[in-house]
């Protein structure tokens, strides 16, 4: 017996439409980066510091061009003006231009914070990344020493470096990055070793990939987003340590100046009611500070995939 | 300084039971003690590096009064002897005498000095704790209101401006032109208001922070709604739920904090004339005193290795969530 089908062949209608079309991607595809950067420029907090870091970095560079004076020159009959038409930020106790000192400043408190972040870059990723890469022994004992110096107080073992070495910027560096590396490393090191139990680099280890390979096609970009952070957050820790071991007398000497040296020589003013001096440094350090410390969570945020809308 | 980095403990997560956490505590106190041996070490290289005879600088005295002042001091003995004899007074307690006023030891500075620094240090932890937690509590409750806004400022205020400065400007404002409170130096109670108020602001900001982005996370979890969906009181729930778990990262930091109030103390110290272990310390540097420079690192660096342990171990105590492994990063 036929059975009476309650579906006839008119019910149905082909579908005309291009399969190939709906596969299309109308979108462009949007990397890493210009998602972050997207989310970046969302941030209003973080945009502000991230200009002011760039206007603090120009300044550096043509502030001490600006006017006629030099940063050492000292001239004993203008000594402690208030800020006027010809010295903008006034004069120092010896006579020398705090315009151009400030900027001059600015020159090698950004410098040594940028040196110093850079030296910790370097170390901490050559030595997290050999660390996670070759795991087992190697990794326990590389670990434990860093763990060791890790606990040693930053500022303690910053100091009584300085107390034996000669005064100067590069001394403060090395001062700073001789334990400074190790949350670079520790961070480095965790990443690595996440990545490697990953599944796309083990699929990638799979399929044949050589080392090479592994590291500049995932380990390097996907490490590089909190590293970047750590870079940014090490600057403004790097200023304000120098600027404290000014104050103690370990800082740069005259007659090169930073802001930790300026605040330090204007301290002495003050006692004497030239507060200007100490304002322009103060100013200064602390916009850097802000500057660094909102762009660096503005730039966490932005990197941080499970933000992501 | 460095207050991004997490603790280390937070890193592992397996159960391994309480036998490991003893395991894990003994472990870290070994390390502590290694730390601790490689600044004593460290300290005595750079006692050694520094150039110049301690005793040179008398000029005029006799040979002879030199051999014995070497003598008395083991300065005739090889240097792998001095280190030992180093380590072993350091293990009794006995950093030496100072080098510029030799009949004061530096057990005298530190006794003299380390109550005052002490009663400092601890007035601004719990001026900081307290207002830190309060304003990160308030902060995440009106989220993107005013009261968040302004505690923001009062962070971003604590982060960014050095307490050297800011020192400074309570002084010039509060002490000199509003003369509200006393200038310097150690006497009442009031005399402490605005060293303490110095001090405490940069871990005051950190706190406040972390405490507020903490709090927000925890706001968001699903036991916050089942306590809302139980019809509890919202104070019950912000005080029994939210801030009892939102605190935990709070503790972790406390080492790294502490750290923070001792070195912000010489600053603080020295600026405001105070007579404790900060001020002796700048002091010991402006004249080079290396004995006391040397013997008061070893003394801070002791303490705060100590504590760091301390905070460390208890962390992994309170929080029922963070197991050891047998790693132990």
């Amino acid at each position: 017996m036929e059975r009476e089908t309650a579906f006839k062949k008119e019910m149905f209608v082909r579908d005309e439409t291009n399969r190939q079309e709906a596969e299309k991607i109308s979108r462009p595809s949007v990397s890493y980066w210009s998602d972050a950067w997207g989310r970046l420029k969302e941030n209003r907090l973080a945009m502000t510091g991230l200009l002011i870091i760039v206007l603090l970095l120009i300044m550096a560079i043509i502030g001490p061009h600006l006017n006629e004076y030099s940063y050492y020159e000292q001239d004993f009959a203008k000594k402690n003006l208030p800020p006027n038409a010809e010295h903008w930020f006034g004069t120092d106790a010896a006579g020398r231009d705090l315009f151009t000192r400030a900027w001059h400043g600015a020159r090698i408190s950004l410098f040594i914070g940028f040196m110093a972040a850079l030296i910790d870059f370097v170390i901490g990723v050559l030595y997290g990344g050999i660390s996670a890469l070759r795991g087992g022994r190697t990794d326990h004992v590389m670990m434990r020493i860093a763990e060791i110096l890790y606990a040693i107080p930053y500022m303690l073992m910053v100091i009584l470096i300085m107390i034996a070495m000669k005064r100067g910027i590069w001394p403060i560096i090395v001062a700073m990055t001789i334990t400074g590396w190790i949350p670079m490393a520790r961070l480095v090191r965790g990443q690595v070793l996440q990545l490697k139990e990953s599944e796309f680099v083990q699929a990638a280890l799979a399929m044949g990939a050589k080392m090479g390979w592994i590291l500049r096609k995932h380990m390097i970009p996907n490490t590089f987003g909190p590293i970047l952070v750590n870079i940014t957050l090490t600057v403004p820790t790097a200023i304000f340590a120098e600027a404290t071991l000014s104050f103690l007398g370990l800082g740069v000497p005259a007659p090169q100046a930073s802001w930790g040296t300026l605040a330090s020589d204007a301290l002495g003013s003050i006692l004497v009611g030239n507060f200007y001096q100490l304002f322009v440094p103060a100013i200064l350090i602390s916009l850097t500070m802000f500057a660094f410390n909102v762009f660096g969570d503005g730039l966490r945020d932005a990197l941080d995939p499970r933000l992501r809308k | 300084m460095d207050l991004s980095s997490e603790p280390s403990s937070s890193e592992k997560k397996q159960t391994l039971g309480v036998i490991s956490m003893w395991k894990y505590t003994f472990k870290r106190f070994l390390w502590a003690i290694a730390t601790l041996w490689v600044i004593i070490t460290v300290t005595f290289i750079i006692m050694k590096a520094i150039p110049g005879d301690p005793f040179a600088k008398d000029g005029g005295l006799p040979e002879t009064v030199q051999k014995n002042l070497h003598r008395h001091y083991n300065l005739d003995k090889p240097e792998i002897v001095q280190y030992g004899l180093y380590l072993k007074s350091i293990l009794q307690f006995d950093f030496g005498p100072s080098m510029k006023h030799r009949s004061i030891t530096v057990n005298d500075y530190i006794k003299k000095g380390f109550p005052i620094s002490l009663h400092l240090g601890l007035q601004a932890l719990i001026f900081a704790i307290s207002f830190g937690l309060i304003l990160g509590v308030v902060a995440a409750l009106y989220r993107n209101k005013w009261p968040d806004y302004a505690s923001m400022v009062i962070a971003i205020i604590g982060v960014s401006v050095p307490s050297f400065v800011l020192a400074t400007f309570l002084i010039n404002y509060v002490a000199v032109q509003w003369n509200l409170l006393p200038v310097a130096t150690w006497q009442s109670w009031s005399h402490t208001i605005l060293p303490t108020i110095s001090l405490a602001m940069m871990p005051l900001a950190y706190i406040a922070r972390l405490m507020r982005s903490s709090m927000l996370e925890v706001m968001n979890q699903d036991y916050i709604l089942t306590a809302k969906a139980k019809g509890l009181k919202q104070s019950t729930i912000i005080i029994k739920h939210a801030i009892r778990n939102a605190i935990l990262p709070v503790v972790t930091v406390l080492g790294i904090l502490t750290t923070n109030l001792v070195t912000g103390s010489f600053i603080v110290e020295y600026i405001f004339g105070i007579p404790g272990m900060g001020e002796m310390f700048v002091t010991s540097i402006f004249n080079r005193d290396y004995s006391v420079i040397l013997g008061s690192t070893v003394f801070y660096s002791a303490i705060l290795i100590f504590l760091i342990f301390i905070v460390d171990v208890a962390y992994t105590w309170i929080d029922p969530r963070i197991k050891i492994t047998e790693e132990g990063s």
